[in-house]
């Protein structure tokens, strides 16, 4: 008992307010039944915007071929497989705080799961369009799945980690979803029972399956949940890996790396985090969720992003260092030539990379910014930036200089279509975020009553009266 | 499917909840379920539930996935279509074990969540009906079966007297149908007499 009264003393209240479960669900359900604000419809026309210019660039792309993105004979993975690699790490945060986080029974990541996982459904979906349609025949992406064909049989290559990338992906994207919706099953059913229009009754009573509490299925949805997520953890880790495979396994100096698994894995949570940061940070302003995402959720994930932060930091460090140790002349030219050289060409990416991902985020080792909301923003937005470059880094620096001096490519600038694929897929991920938060709960109302009891303000001070007085008696009114 | 006659108390505290469902239990009444609108633990253990062999049905998915993924490729790259990659061993299973995990767990997924919809009864259009539509928010909603030798009020008065706040009787056909929630016809109703 001593230790459940300490763990509660050092723990803030995850949700504040005095919330009883009327009121959480009328919270969370408001946004979702109001009328959507004129902010929602601003970001919403931009982002579809956005959409339609994507969808433009992708077009006079499947048109006139991958030429339109500028790539040339020793860069072919310019920013597509960047934007690949770094729209698949946004999407790692989401399932590291539904996954690796429930079975750590860490209680903070309630508040913030519902919405990170859409992030991550959303994020997958666009990073898997960049390889696709690198293909340059999208139309015979289809060629990458294993089925009886007319070639020979010839199957497809397992042994090739563009193939684990296929798997990887798709079973990613699936399970993701799966986990997605099967924790949302109950919260549509609120939805479902709450509606007043018939078009909500018909709409979220198709969405809920006819989801009704039983405690037998709360029994079979809870092992579901935390099978899920024990599958997912290593998913996850797996997904980066494989990805990071990509470069490892090839034998191009800069990418021919042990250590790039864990970086990059490493890497994905740290920009997933802040991505998570920077939609949560607009989220909870505008849809009024300043009392479930509140700002403990903010310094937690400010933690993560320092952790992370500095594993990757390492990681650069360690890089650099066995570049020079091993002694291989192509290694190290990659590293102090085309990349840690400031006056190379494109140094000041990889300088710029250092400063967003390693210098930046210690700033977080203080308190007091750990817990402003501005700078939380500003650095999550950085982050981001910055990963994006630690992708671009290891692509292009590695790639335009190759081992023969008369292909090396001459400066490598996008093309306006390029940009707009890379703009069309922002588009899509935050159209996709907008309808998400107009039509489903943002938070997972059931997970929250679920700590309320145990995490909420009403808790909180029940146990000053408890250290008053006595603690036995509270216990005992506590168990069941 | 038959239509049944339930006495049905809400409660608006689990903590209240839990002694209730002993109490009931302990008095010989049948609980047809209880409905919370979060997870509440220990109450099905509470309500004598036996444990769900979800996760069993899980690893048998996994396996299944990892023998599909691994037979298939062995066969694909041995038998069927034995190509040289690289200087690669037709049999390269250290390349092979990320496809493998990957199928482990995609099937293990996708399997229980089928699984977990089947076994529920849950899918796209279906219909149940509902004792209280406030037990997806904040009321705990116990349903006792009646039958033709229960008493109907004693079984009130004894809800009451464990803390139920609110008590009622309602006739339910308590499986699944296929309908929308926006639509009121109860299927029980209207419904013509088969004559054999």
């Amino acid at each position: 008992m001593a230790l459940l009264k300490y763990e509660s003393q050092v723990r803030p209240p995850l949700v504040v307010g005095n919330k009883d479960y009327h009121q959480v669900t009328e919270d969370i359900c408001r946004p979702v039944e109001a009328k959507p604000s004129k902010l929602w419809w601003i970001g919403f026309i931009i982002s579809v915007g956005l959409l339609l210019f994507g969808v433009l660039s992708v077009t006079v792309e499947v048109i006139y071929g991958t030429g339109q993105w500028n790539l040339n004979k020793t860069i072919g993975w310019g920013w597509d497989i960047t934007n690949f690699v770094w729209w698949v790490g946004i999407g790692h945060a989401g399932t590291l705080i539904s996954a690796i986080l429930l079975l750590f029974r860490q209680g903070w990541r309630t508040g913030v799961n519902r919405a990170a996982e859409a992030m991550t459904i959303f994020a997958v979906m666009c990073a898997g369009q960049f390889p696709i349609f690198h293909m340059g025949r999208v139309w015979n992406a289809f060629f990458v799945l294993p089925y009886p064909n007319t070639r020979g049989p010839l199957w497809v290559n397992f042994d090739s980690p563009l193939l684990w990338d296929v798997f990887a992906i798709s079973t990613y994207f699936t399970v993701s979803l799966l986990f997605w919706y099967a924790g949302l099953l109950p919260d549509l059913a609120t939805l479902r029972d709450r509606a007043r229009e018939k078009w909500r009754k018909a709409f979220y009573g198709v969405a809920a399956f006819g989801w009704t509490g039983s405690t037998k299925h709360w029994q079979r949805h809870e092992a579901l949940s935390l099978v899920l997520a024990g599958l997912s953890t290593p998913l996850v880790l797996s997904v980066h890996t494989i990805v990071s495979f990509d470069f490892a396994t090839s034998v191009i100096p800069g990418w021919h790396t042990t250590i790039f698994p864990p970086y990059f894995v490493a890497g994905a949570v740290f920009s997933g985090f802040a991505m998570v940061q920077t939609l949560l940070l607009i989220t909870r302003k505008v849809l009024n969720l300043e009392e479930y995402i509140t700002i403990e959720h903010i310094e937690v994930m400010n933690k993560v992003i320092v952790l992370t932060g500095s594993i990757v930091g390492i990681a650069y460090l360690t890089e650099l260092f066995m570049a020079w140790y091993s002694g291989v002349k192509y290694e190290w030219f990659a590293f102090a030539e085309n990349r840690a050289n400031v006056f190379s060409p494109y140094g000041w990416s990889y300088w710029l990379m250092m400063g967003c991902n390693v210098i930046s985020p210690q700033i977080f080792w203080f308190k007091k910014m750990r817990r402003n909301i501005l700078v939380t923003f500003f650095m999550s937005i950085l982050v981001n930036v910055g990963m994006w470059f630690e992708r671009f880094v290891i692509i292009v620096t590695s790639l335009y200089r190759d081992y023969l001096p008369s292909s090396w490519s001459t400066y490598y600038t996008p093309t306006i279509w390029e940009i707009g694929f890379y703009m069309g897929t922002f588009g899509l991920f935050f159209t996709c975020y907008f309808l998400f938060s107009k039509f489903f709960p943002v938070i997972a109302i059931a997970e929250i009553k679920h700590i309320l009891k145990k995490n909420g303000d009403s808790y909180k001070e029940k146990m000053d009266v408890v250290e008053r007085e006595n603690v036995d008696e509270f216990a005992h009114a506590q168990a069941h | 499917m038959a239509i049944k006659k339930f006495v049905v108390g809400n409660f608006y505290d689990e903590q209240v909840l839990f002694p209730a469902v002993k109490a009931v239990r302990k008095q010989g009444y049948k609980i047809h379920d209880v409905y919370t609108p979060f997870p509440i633990h220990g109450l099905d253990t509470a309500m004598g539930l036996r444990d769900t062999s979800l996760h069993t049905a899980g690893f048998i998915y996994g396996i299944t996935g990892t023998t599909t993924a691994f037979s298939f490729i062995t066969w694909a790259f041995t038998t069927d279509w034995p190509l040289n990659i690289g200087g690669k061993p037709f049999f390269a299973l250290p390349a092979w074990i990320p496809i493998m995990f990957e199928l482990t767990v995609l099937f293990a997924a996708v399997g229980m969540v089928l699984t977990f919809c089947y076994l529920c009864q849950l899918a796209p259009f279906v219909r149940k009906d509902h004792f209280n539509l406030r037990s997806t928010d904040d009321t705990f909603t116990m349903a006792i079966e009646l039958n033709e030798r229960s008493n109907e009020d004693e079984i009130i008065s004894f809800l009451q007297r464990t803390g139920a706040q609110e008590v009622s009787v309602q006739s339910k056909e308590t499986g699944w149908w296929l309908g929308r929630y926006d639509q009121d016809n109860r299927l029980y109703e209207n419904r013509p007499e088969v004559i054999a």
